[in-house]
């Protein structure tokens, strides 16, 4: 097996509050290899995005890496010095955004833009910036690419904006590219459109890609494999149709449970039952046991898991990991 | 829905069922002008739109963004100007109301949004925001109203103690549960769900639709529930909608439009939300279709969809097709209804 291209060991953040230091991510571990994707699933506050902007190193001001490494073909991400990262962002990762209007630039064209990616890291003169920026508005499938090319981004539409993204992304063919949340502001059609292409994408220039969604229909689809969040741990990880088909944790069977999946042919006239739901919430920051974190709100808690400490992810066969003391009492 | 529902639905309703009646509605929005001198555009937002909502059940409205739901949504609450056509809530024609006649007849219908957020007033407490609607409509005494705050906090799921926080100090998802209150409070008839667990996690969402789903059950209340979410759609509606760009293109039962779809922007739709696997691929393939919704600004002759179909022909770009019944309870609008049939969606799953 080769290396990865991003290997994330051990990863814990903390965020500097009022009232001291508080565990944002614990212990986060996993790799993701040359043409793979890696979904991160979990809900808000679960530390999804965090861990992104941890590998990106964009994390805000109040959160440090308090321990692990996070490794990019070998290089040592947290040590790069700023020029090192300049180098390194853009370049070798790229991440693109829930909603692309906030992360495009008003005030410059979108062939500007992807255009300055190239002309920073590929040093390309201005006209062949913008040339090559034709061409990747054609490999998004943007319609009158040379046209298009001289838009702002407020000309286009939430689906083109996205896909401008997506190409500046991934002009300068980066090893690895964090897409978070990429689809979410976008219509169910187009969505469907952008996951193909990023799929297509992926295929031809072999980038690994870390995903961040709450949207398990994408992890059934794009993804290999999945790590599920709860509480900024890793409570469940493994080959995506491990995780969705045979999910063991309950956490992760009942985010699969609560979400109506939608039913077609004959199985439509059948009447809906009711949705099973999840009670609680996910706890706040410092608001954290050393237990299980899922326990306040988990129906299979029994003395164990009260008794003991958070449970290590234990290896099952089929390459999963889970994060339950009783999951091989548990599961069906 | 129930097999009796389904077939309650294929008679003509009693009139007395009906609660909301919308005719004809038709909302357009100023564009500015084509050109200096040119003519004035118009966003054609909400162009002729017809559907009833019987008492007790749930109209759900799906489309993508630009498809008009919202506005429809915002015309039957009243919230922005109605161009044309008419809305019957209750046998009264609420597009005519104006002033004193009008806030008086809100009591009977309210409205959720999807940010819960931006609906609340941050600097009023829990409790105080609940009362308001109480407050401003005039409804029993202030030791009544203090009491109903209470009362409705718990239908809703909220500890008594939340009325004097605020709302920054509660979860997205208690904070819409704050705002299910407040649409509760004046015991309205309907209640108009825009996009209302759209922004909330899957755990959340599934925590209101249960709980709207229990209130509906116990108060016998009506809903309008617009989402883009086709599963939740088809989980929590009795009849669905479908719009493009201003138009309705396929109205039926929920049981009857998800198993034999007849539109085909209702099959794009479906194709793009259809559970992972081998149907899917299937459907995407021979269903998606291509480019983002055109604009609603002066759309073209014929019919809406006609740019994006797959199976368009030369009298789609000349002819609006009109919403016509197709079979019982199930309305389409396309020319080639009957020659393209309903494909397999799902058979053999």
């Amino acid at each position: 097996m080769t290396a990865p291209v991003l290997s994330v060991r051990n990863l814990s953040v903390s965020m500097q509050g009022s009232n001291g230091a508080v565990a944002v991510l614990e212990n986060l571990s996993f790799d993701v290899a040359q043409g793979a994707t890696m979904a991160l699933v979990g809900e808000s506050g679960c530390g999804k995005s965090m861990t992104a902007l941890a590998i990106m190193r964009l994390l805000p001001e109040d959160f440090t890496v308090t321990s692990g490494s996070i490794m990019l073909d070998g290089e040592d991400v947290l040590g790069a010095a700023p020029a090192q990262l300049r180098a390194l962002r853009g370049n070798r990762m790229s991440m693109i955004f829930q909603e692309p209007m906030t992360a495009l630039n008003p005030l410059y064209t979108v062939g500007d833009q992807i255009g300055e990616v190239l002309r920073q890291h590929r040093g390309l003169s201005r006209r062949d910036a913008t040339e090559q920026a034709i061409n990747f508005l054609k490999v998004v499938q943007i319609p009158a690419a040379g046209q298009r090319v001289r838009a702002y981004p407020h000309q286009l539409s939430g689906g083109m904006r996205q896909r401008v993204m997506i190409a500046m992304a991934l002009a300068c063919r980066p090893r690895l590219l964090i897409a978070d949340e990429p689809t979410t502001a976008l219509d169910a059609t187009v969505q469907a459109q952008i996951f193909d292409l990023l799929g297509e994408l992926q295929d031809e220039t072999r980038t690994a890609i870390v995903l961040i969604t709450h949207d398990l229909g994408a992890v059934a689809e794009l993804a290999d494999d999945v790590a599920v969040l709860y509480a900024g741990r890793c409570i469940e990880k493994g080959p995506a149709d491990q995780v969705i088909l045979h999910a063991r944790h309950p956490y992760t069977r009942g985010l699969m449970a609560c979400v109506p999946q939608l039913k077609l042919g004959p199985a439509a006239r059948t009447a809906p039952h009711s949705l099973d739901e999840i009670p609680g919430m996910v706890p706040p920051l410092g608001a954290r046991g050393a237990e299980c974190a899922f326990l306040p709100r988990c129906a299979f808690a029994g003395e164990v898991c009260r008794s003991r400490q958070q449970p290590p992810l234990d290896a099952v066969d089929s390459g999963a990991a889970v994060s339950c003391w009783r999951h091989r009492e548990i599961t069906p | 829905m129930s097999n009796g529902a389904f077939e309650a639905m294929q008679r003509p309703p009693a009139p007395s069922d009906i609660l909301l009646d919308v005719n004809d509605l038709v909302v357009h929005f100023p564009a500015g002008r084509r050109g200096l001198f040119g003519a004035r555009s118009k966003v054609h937002a909400v162009d002729g739109v017809s559907f009833r909502v019987r008492r007790g059940t749930t109209f759900g409205i799906v489309g993508e963004s630009g498809s008009g739901k919202s506005t429809t949504a915002q015309a039957v609450m009243q919230l922005i100007p109605v161009t044309a056509g008419q809305i019957i809530f209750d046998g009264d024609n609420i597009a005519e109301f104006r002033g004193e006649q009008l806030r008086l007849a809100r009591r009977k219908f309210q409205i959720v949004f999807q940010d819960p957020f931006s609906a609340l007033d941050p600097r009023r407490r829990a409790g105080a925001l609940v009362r308001e609607p109480l407050d401003l409509l005039g409804i029993g005494s202030p030791e009544q109203r203090e009491a109903r705050v209470g009362q409705l906090l718990e239908e809703v799921g909220l500890p008594p103690q939340a009325a004097s926080q605020f709302p920054h100090q509660f979860s997205g998802g208690q904070r819409q549960r704050l705002c299910i209150a407040r649409a509760m409070a004046p015991e309205p008839d309907l209640i108009v769900c825009d996009e209302a667990v759209s922004a909330l996690d899957v755990a959340i969402q599934a925590q209101i639709l249960n709980l709207l789903k229990r209130l509906q059950r116990e108060r016998g209340l009506t809903y309008i529930f617009i989402s883009h979410d086709l599963g939740v759609v088809q989980h929590f509606c009795d009849d669905v909608a479908v719009m493009y760009l201003g138009k309705i293109v396929e109205q039926a039962p929920a049981a009857a439009l998800f198993s034999a779809p007849r539109h085909p922007y209702s099959w794009s739709l479906i194709a793009a939300a259809a559970p992972p696997g081998a149907l899917r691929e299937r459907l995407k393939k021979n269903y998606l279709v291509k480019g983002d919704p055109p604009s609603p600004v002066d759309p073209p002759p014929g019919c809406r969809f006609a740019q994006r179909c797959p199976f368009v022909i030369d009298r789609c770009r000349r002819e609006l097709p009109i919403l016509a019944v197709s079979n019982a309870g199930h309305l389409v609008a396309c020319h080639r209804v009957d020659e393209l049939g309903a494909p397999d969606f799902g058979a053999g799953m």
